[in-house]
């Protein structure tokens, strides 16, 4: 047993972090050594654990076998720096590179704060104790979300205040560099009444030969009125593993849309709830998700109307190729009382492969009146039909296939109503195919 | 310059629908083929364009003296052929302008690029004779259109690809009357010496827009009578019995 412990000394997921060493202010550390904690009296999934049912349990374990990010040489961050370049125009722009902030252009506007965490934990101390992942994971990750809790020092903090637009996207990217260095990026965004903005995270390998691990809890607090844009995009390199932990938390007539784009990792648990808790809130949830070889997306939504007249509206889709999988697990929940509530949940599987595999669960529960809800589920390949289409017009069956296998992902990130957001996530999606082909 | 049929026969399975058919229809006219309920029209219109659900176990189908049965759906098109759908399909996520710039696209030599600025300018021009609002461009094919709205799209990729021959099927079936002039109208702008029509219809009103220069009648999976647009009259008159009579005595 000597050996056991000897060939795993830093593995994130079993030794504890040295708190003191981040720098960070003693409530912070405080609040790490208790996750901590937590996390390490958690156990690892099992089989018999509903919220990873048809789940791989073995990359969950394998998660064991990654350690601390190490600081970069410059060279390295100066390329990535070069990399960090998706959206033409933006508001502000933060490339953290193995947790350690590389680049920062700050965006500026009255009372906005837009910091990298670790910054945000010493001048806004009672803020984010206010909103710090107060939300508790509860689709199945709880045992990593605490994890992350304890070692999050990286990605940003944003609070719009009041009435504050922020027109262009601010855009953080997250790399991680070495093989089985590990991330915990993390977005806090606290919208102010009726402010607006839009957010894009990256998560990126900066070898595609190398494994890394992402892990990411992501919080949205949408105050009245508000508007929220927020983008996942995950091309990490295809042996990584991904898990991505987020809560939208909607007031009063708040407009949440978040998307998420899944391009890469070898594995990609993501967890996303939406509570939706004043009168006339709405949340809009939406992915794609285009694996291939043996990648796997395992998706868990939760839709929760706390409160009458509020509106939810889930689209996911997946475009799987050759023997990747995917599975999609998501719950309407209408609380007592939550009247008039439109919830909307879809789920469609394009399979490109006969051996790729989808796996749906959709659910609902309503404990309301005058509720209208729905949820559904598809999965199926391209029909001779489809192709016969664009065949009778000269086009050949193989770009018919890419240009049908597009449109399917296009309907997703087209909801976004955000033109340049729709170029670039659509240019990812075509340079996978282009990976493909 | 030609479409020829010669003795062409078609199963779906086991079940024979086309049964020795012979038609003909040169470049320069409208040919017109009536013919009552599961005569086998709409099979010819799919066997001509290529469809793979259908078997052909006999006969030839030439264009221009090239054989059509050898080549693909995609080949034919390229090759000048077009067929305008009893329902044209949906296509979720892919809009119009995208779709007809991809068939355009695939008419190119490799390596060239269709010019956007000339592409949309003729789009354009072509859907304003249609009476198609530009937001057709940036909406998904055919996804949400009204029957109307879904014929003249398909009368739009006929104007922008330019085909030597066209097939329409059952054109008219789900057009009003307003509808039904402007696709009419469609058509008859593309009528050339270059260019051969078939026209598959179920009723003869269609031919009061666009005239036939030969009318047959389908019946069996055979043409069992030809003649000029006075035969559509008749039989709209008459029905299709009396043809059937005639031809049996």
């Amino acid at each position: 047993m000597i050996a056991d412990t000897e060939t795993k000394p830093s593995s994130v997921l079993t030794t504890a972090p040295d708190f003191g060493a981040t720098g960070l202010p003693q409530w912070y550390q405080d609040l790490q050594r208790s996750a901590w904690e937590a996390s390490s009296a958690l156990p690892l999934p099992k089989r018999t654990d509903e919220p990873w049912r048809f789940a791989d349990l073995k990359r969950a374990a394998a998660l064991e076998a990654f350690q601390t990010a190490a600081s970069l040489d410059e060279a390295t961050v100066k390329g990535l720096i070069v990399r960090s370049s998706k959206l033409e125009k933006t508001s502000g722009k933060f490339v953290f590179a193995n947790e350690s902030l590389a680049y920062a252009d700050r965006p500026e506007a009255d009372g906005l704060i837009c910091l990298p965490l670790a910054e945000a934990v010493e001048k806004h101390a009672q803020l984010l104790q206010e909103h710090f992942m107060t939300q508790d994971a509860t689709l199945g990750s709880e045992k990593f979300a605490q994890l992350h809790k304890s070692r999050a020092k990286s990605g940003l903090f944003i609070y719009v205040p009041a009435g504050v637009e922020i027109t262009l996207p601010i855009e953080a990217y997250h790399w991680v560099s070495g093989e089985n260095s590990s991330v915990f990026p993390h977005t806090l965004i606290v919208t102010g009444e009726n402010s607006k903005v839009t957010v894009v995270d990256y998560y990126g390998s900066a070898s595609e030969s190398e494994a890394g691990l992402s892990c990411a809890v992501v919080d949205l607090v949408a105050g009245r009125g508000s508007k929220l844009r927020y983008v996942a995009c995950q091309s990490l390199s295809t042996t990584s593993s991904n898990i991505h932990i987020s809560s939208t938390l909607a007031s009063a007539d708040a407009d949440v849309k978040s998307l998420q784009v899944q391009i890469g990792s070898a594995w990609s648990r993501t967890e996303s709830v939406s509570h939706l808790s004043g009168k006339g809130a709405n949340s809009d949830m939406l992915s794609v998700s285009v694996p291939s070889s043996k990648q796997q997306v395992d998706q868990r939504t939760l839709q929760h109307h706390g409160e009458a007249h509020t509106t939810s509206d889930l689209l996911y889709k997946n475009a799987l190729y050759d023997q990747s999988r995917s599975v999609f697990a998501g719950l309407i929940k209408v609380d007592v009382g939550a009247h008039y509530t439109d919830a909307y949940q879809t789920c469609r599987n394009l399979l490109l492969s006969d051996e790729a595999e989808a796996n749906s669960m959709p659910g609902l529960e309503i404990n309301a009146d005058q509720v209208k809800c729905s949820h559904g589920s598809t999965s199926g390949p391209i029909t001779d039909e489809d192709v016969f289409y664009f065949n009778a017009r000269g086009i050949p069956t193989e770009t018919a296939k890419q240009l049908i296998t597009y449109g399917f992902a296009a309907e997703v990130f087209g909801k976004l109503k955000h033109e340049a957001i729709e170029a670039m996530v659509g240019q990812l999606v075509e340079e996978k195919f282009r990976q493909l082909s | 310059m030609s479409i020829e049929i010669s003795d062409l026969k078609v199963n779906i399975g086991d079940q024979p629908i086309i049964k020795g058919l012979n038609l003909t229809f040169p470049k320069g006219e409208v040919h017109a083929i009536m013919g009552p309920n599961g005569s086998g029209k709409s099979t010819l219109a799919k066997v001509i364009s290529g469809h793979e659900d259908y078997e052909v176990i006999g006969g030839k189908i030439t264009m221009d003296g090239v054989d059509l049965l050898e080549m693909e759906a995609d080949e034919r098109s390229r090759e000048g052929l077009f067929m305008a759908f009893q329902y044209p399909h949906e296509i979720p996520g892919v809009t119009n302008a995208n779709f007809i710039r991809a068939a355009l696209q695939a008419r190119l030599p490799k390596g060239e690029e269709l010019d956007a600025v000339a592409y949309y300018k003729q789009l354009y021009a072509e859907m304003d004779k249609l009476e198609m609002d530009r937001k057709f461009t940036g909406r998904a094919v055919n996804e949400g259109f009204s029957g109307g709205e879904k014929k003249r799209n398909e009368i739009l990729q006929m104007a922008m690809l330019k085909p030597s021959y066209a097939v329409l099927d059952e054109t008219d079936s789900g057009l009003d009357i307003d509808a039904l002039k402007v696709v009419s109208e469609g058509v008859n702008r593309m009528r050339s010496p270059e260019r051969g029509f078939l026209v598959i219809t179920h009723y003869q009103r269609l031919l009061d827009y666009i005239v036939p220069d030969v009318v047959h009648v389908m019946k069996g999976g055979k043409i069992i009578r030809s003649g000029d647009k006075s035969l559509a009259l008749e039989l709209e008159e008459r029905g299709y019995d009396w043809v059937l009579d005639e031809t049996a005595a």
